[in-house]
């Protein structure tokens, strides 16, 4: 199971963010990420093993390179997470409208 | 009108506006009497908060239980640190997944508004990342698209 302290952790990096929104384009390496974001290829690396503890990209060896991707489970899980608590907080308020309803004083209903 | 806003402020704060057609009274004590609690903070259709602990005084504890009533379910602790009847309230939560979630610094303040009330509740998440995680999941879209759905119910 992914741990969302985790997710959220490596999230707080800006970098790393841009690595995912970089990733999401499509698989690629490390040398190729280094270049655009121009760090060094061990500062990259530090950001993709964070990335990759935490469940959200994997990689795979091909030779002597090891391109990664995103993990689309782990995605999804935070996706999901967040989806529930933005339509969690919308149907609340709606339920809440109509507790406040009825909790008006009762003299307004006679009211002409 | 619109109802409900969501703005972002800073990096890490997240700000929901939302009007309601009670006066302050009323909504703040739907806040923290967990009788009136329990009948609407139920998340999505078929949920329900079978446990709902709300200690309305600084220091007091929180602690909402949901059921999927199909043996899901998650919990949410916190605690209250300051009240100010009918105008003020502030916490500290945090969901369990069962991991639990970044704190989240709440401020909720009911302010008069005509006849209705103009609740600001403003979420200091501990970081610009959770922030973020949320905004990217489309977290304003949705809202805007229910508070939509709302105006065409009335």
């Amino acid at each position: 199971m992914l741990n969302l302290d985790a997710a959220f952790a490596a999230l707080a990096d800006p970098t790393r963010r841009a690595i995912l929104a970089r990733l999401a384009l499509g698989e690629t390496t490390i040398n190729e990420l280094a270049e655009p974001f121009k760090m060094t290829q061990p500062a990259i690396s530090h950001h993709i093993k964070v990335l990759e503890g935490a469940g959200l990209i994997v990689r795979r060896v091909e030779g002597t390179r090891r391109p990664c991707r995103l993990a689309p489970a782990g995605i999804a899980e935070i996706d999901q997470w967040l989806g529930m608590l933005r339509k969690a907080l919308a149907a609340n308020y709606e339920q809440l409208d109509e507790v406040l309803a009825a909790m008006q004083p009762k003299r307004r209903k006679g009211r002409r | 009108m619109t109802k409900m806003t969501l703005q972002t402020e800073g990096d890490r704060y997240l700000v929901v506006r939302r009007r309601f057609a009670a006066s302050p009274e009323l909504v703040y004590r739907a806040h923290t009497e967990p009788a009136i609690v329990q009948k609407w903070l139920l998340g999505p259709p078929g949920w329900s908060m079978p446990v709902c602990v709300n200690e309305a005084k600084p220091g007091g504890k929180i602690r909402y239980e949901w059921t999927d009533g199909k043996g899901g379910g998650f919990y949410l602790t916190g605690e209250f640190v300051e009240l100010v009847p009918f105008s003020r309230i502030v916490h500290v939560e945090r969901m369990h997944l069962p991991d639990p979630t970044p704190d989240n610094h709440v401020e909720t303040t009911f302010a008069k508004e005509g006849a209705g009330t103009l609740m600001t509740m403003r979420m200091t998440l501990p970081d610009a990342a959770t922030r973020a995680a949320m905004l990217s999941s489309g977290m304003e879209h949705g809202m805007e698209a229910s508070y939509v759905r709302l105006e065409e119910m009335i």
